[in-house]
């Protein structure tokens, strides 16, 4: 086994090289970086398929871990290490694929950007901290990791620092996921001081015996889904992401919508013998998600920034994997994380591919580009099938897990919201597909420019179109080889089945969405301004995302504003008054002793011996054995 | 009447009052001088005194005072010195006009 663990270590490690060489040595030689960067993360992922054959032919509930230590504080032990089981080897695959697709991308996307090859450099990080995060065997080596990932975020949002609008999206990614992240660290650190332990292993086995009270328990779990609220952009902390697609389209794929993001299911899932343990914990997040998918995905109706679509789309899917999870739906919820990993990152640099050709984010400005642009159109249209649900693409198996789990768990206010999220997310992709692929273009001039983007764009599109149809074969239920006999939690597979009812219906819902896009966007028999003014208010509710980023500005300004100026006002007359009154004093009485400094040099004799009496005499008090020595004896 | 330790110890206490009123009262720099030499043998009249009364069969505190009477000299080499400097420089040996020593 000594091998698997170069292997373990190697596949973050690798990415790590790239960046630190790009850094020191390739900064000047733009190609090679990139090259570096993508044979790099390429190795990682040959490494990563090595491993996921390992792991199918070891069979379920094969696991290896190894770790050595690290750091001692006092009783605390921490150590680093690396735990390699079916749920690791899914994510790895997902991550090294997607983020070596990515890269590839790239180099045709960024081509003649000033700081190229530091794009490069700061991809190599993320993906090192991203597969960190995957093979971590405890608690604190994934919140360090966790931290780096959104560094990395920081870093590659504000890419283009100069741009104001980057700069601010940069900093707000970074606040507001820092709220989740606290309540990460705090879980971390209440589990840790009662386990004693980092060790996911470790502290399932206490939680097993029962070793932690139910109480505690919900509020461990609770803090820990507050990591990944902030870090999966849950409802109340959804408002960074959008804002996140400031940054280069790649990196909204990689890290806003396929990787970083479902950084926070995969903890949930990593974590899953601990939240499994609270069923309060698990009904919050349950309806938590629920709540997130159709508030998100009714946002994502009416905005016209493409990549805004997309972001909203995202916090949608993301919101039901939360659900699936919530409900207990373990497989199905990693499930639908893979297969939206491909179709979402599809999606985005499908985005790209237009935005590089028409040089706007507005679809009101687009229309009519399949002709200019085809492979990127039916890549787009794939993806957009896929995520609505379409049978035989990879979003209609996992989705529909996640409805049958739903179902099965009884739950049913939270599948009819699941089942109208679907209805949505079918009509608002099919509202982008075809404003901006299908129609006469709406700006000329852009439509003109527009081209097909190049090979290097383009492949990596037409492979993850390929992922996006095969992937939902792997989850087929029923079958002996499934996606749900190699991943599971507990001892046992969770009974999967393929519900015909379930099927039918979401399938019915998906085309019904679509039908209504093609009514409205298509064909013109509905119109789109008739349906916003008939709507009034609910359009414009939708359309400023409910204010919520302004309802979040207003407290900030009327509570934590008026807290931060009293603090400001405290910390500049209270503290900094107490240090400067003591600077004060000690140059006030300088001023006055100086004047006893006279110059003579008797007045300078008289103050020694006078010193010297005074110290003897205090002396003699304080020890007066001294006075009994010159009596003598 | 023995002369005892204590004796000593209250000569050597006058000497060395008269010494450190010298010191604080001379306007002559000389003078101080002179006083700071009073100084030197209150000490050394105490290392002697000591000496013989509490370790008799040692002699540390006799060599002591070779030490002292040679550093005294020394000192009283520096000190004319410095006070011949001055005079030089500044026409005078009274220590009130020595005054520039100050902030």
């Amino acid at each position: 086994m000594e091998q698997l663990n170069v292997l373990g270590l190697a596949i973050p490690a690798l990415p790590l090289l790239a960046f630190l060489l790009i850094t020191a040595i390739t900064a000047k030689k733009k190609m090679l970086s990139a090259v570096l960067s993508i044979s790099c993360i390429f190795a990682s992922f040959l490494i990563s398929v090595y491993l996921l054959i390992l792991q199918l032919k070891a069979g379920h509930g094969a696991s290896y871990e190894f770790s050595f230590p690290w750091l001692f504080l006092g009783d605390v032990k921490m150590s680093l290490g690396i735990l390699i089981n079916p749920l690791t080897t899914v994510m790895l695959i997902v991550v090294t694929t997607v983020s070596m697709l990515v890269q590839i991308y790239s180099i045709g996307y960024m081509k003649g950007d000033y700081a190229f090859s530091r794009f490069f450099s700061y991809i190599s990080l993320f993906s090192f901290s991203m597969l960190g995060i995957v093979v971590a065997n405890n608690l604190i080596q994934m919140y360090i990791f966790w931290e780096l990932v959104g560094l990395c975020s920081y870093l590659l949002i504000g890419f283009w620092w100069f741009k104001p609008e980057a700069a601010e999206a940069s900093k707000k990614a970074f606040i507001v996921t820092r709220f989740g992240d606290f309540g990460f660290l705090v879980g971390i650190l209440i589990l840790s001081y009662i386990t004693g332990t980092f060790n996911f292993a470790e502290i399932q086995a206490q939680i097993n015996a029962g070793l932690i009270s139910p109480g505690l328990l919900t509020v461990i779990a609770l803090l820990l889904f507050s990591g990944a609220v902030g870090k999966s952009a849950q409802f109340p902390l959804h408002v960074w992401l959008p804002d996140a697609m400031e940054g280069p389209t790649p990196v909204s794929a990689l890290i806003h919508a396929a990787t970083m993001v479902a950084a926070g299911v995969f903890m949930v899932a990593r974590l899953f013998g601990i939240f499994s343990a609270s069923p309060h914990a698990m009904l919050v997040i349950a309806y938590l998600g629920g709540f997130t998918a159709i508030f998100a995905a009714t946002i994502a109706l009416t905005q016209n920034d493409i990549k805004r679509v997309l972001a909203f789309s995202t916090l949608s899917q993301l919101g039901y994997m939360m659900l699936a999870m919530g409900i207990g739906g373990y497989t199905s919820g990693m499930f639908h994380l893979t297969t939206h990993a491909f179709f979402k990152a599809l999606l985005f640099l499908g985005a790209g591919s237009v935005i590089h050709a028409v040089h706007t984010n507005d679809i009101q400005l687009m229309g009519g580009l399949h002709k200019k642009m085809p492979i990127t159109s039916i890549t787009f249209l794939i993806a957009s099938l896929s995520i609505a649900g379409i049978f035989p693409l990879s979003g209609f198996w996992s989705k529909d897990e996640i409805l049958v789990n739903i179902m099965e768990s009884g739950h049913m206010g939270l599948y009819y919201v699941a089942a109208a999220t679907a209805f949505l997310t079918a009509f608002y992709m099919f509202r982008l597909y075809l404003m901006t692929f299908t129609g006469k273009p709406r700006d000329a001039h852009a439509y003109e420019h527009a081209h097909e983007s190049p090979l290097t764009m383009t492949v990596p599109l037409m492979i993850l179109a390929v992922l996006s149809i095969v992937t939902g074969f792997a989850g087929i239920p029923g079958k002996e080889q499934s996606f749900y006999n190699f991943l599971f939690f507990g001892a046992h597979p969770h009974e999967t089945h393929f519900n015909m009812g379930v099927a039918l219906s979401s399938s019915a819902i998906a085309v019904s969405g679509i039908a209504l896009a093609l009514l409205m966007y298509a064909f013109g028999l509905i119109k789109p301004e008739a349906v916003k003014n008939a709507s009034g208010p609910l359009y414009k509710l939708s359309y400023n995302k409910y204010y919520i980023d302004e309802i979040y500005m207003f407290f900030i300004k009327n509570g934590f504003f008026v807290i931060a100026s009293a603090v400001k006002w405290f910390d500049r007359h209270v503290v900094d008054g107490a240090v400067n009154l003591v600077a004060f004093l000690c140059r006030w009485a300088g001023s006055k002793l100086r004047l006893t400094v006279n110059g003579g040099v008797q007045s300078y004799a008289l103050i020694i011996f006078g010193g010297l009496v005074f110290i003897a005499a205090v002396f003699a008090v304080w020890n007066p054995d001294a006075l009994k020595l010159l009596g003598g004896r | 009447m023995t002369i005892t330790l204590a004796h000593y110890v209250v000569l050597s206490a006058l000497l060395f009052a008269i010494g450190i009123i010298g010191i604080l009262t001379r306007r002559n720099a000389i003078g101080i001088l002179m006083s700071l030499e009073l100084l030197f043998n209150a000490a050394a009249i105490n290392m002697v005194a000591f000496s013989k009364y509490l370790t008799p069969s040692e002699i540390y505190g006799d060599i002591f005072t070779i030490f002292i009477i040679a550093i005294a000299a020394a000192e009283s080499v520096l000190g004319l010195a410095i006070i011949l400097a001055m005079f030089r420089k500044r026409e005078t040996v009274n220590a009130d006009e020595m005054n520039i020593m100050k902030y």
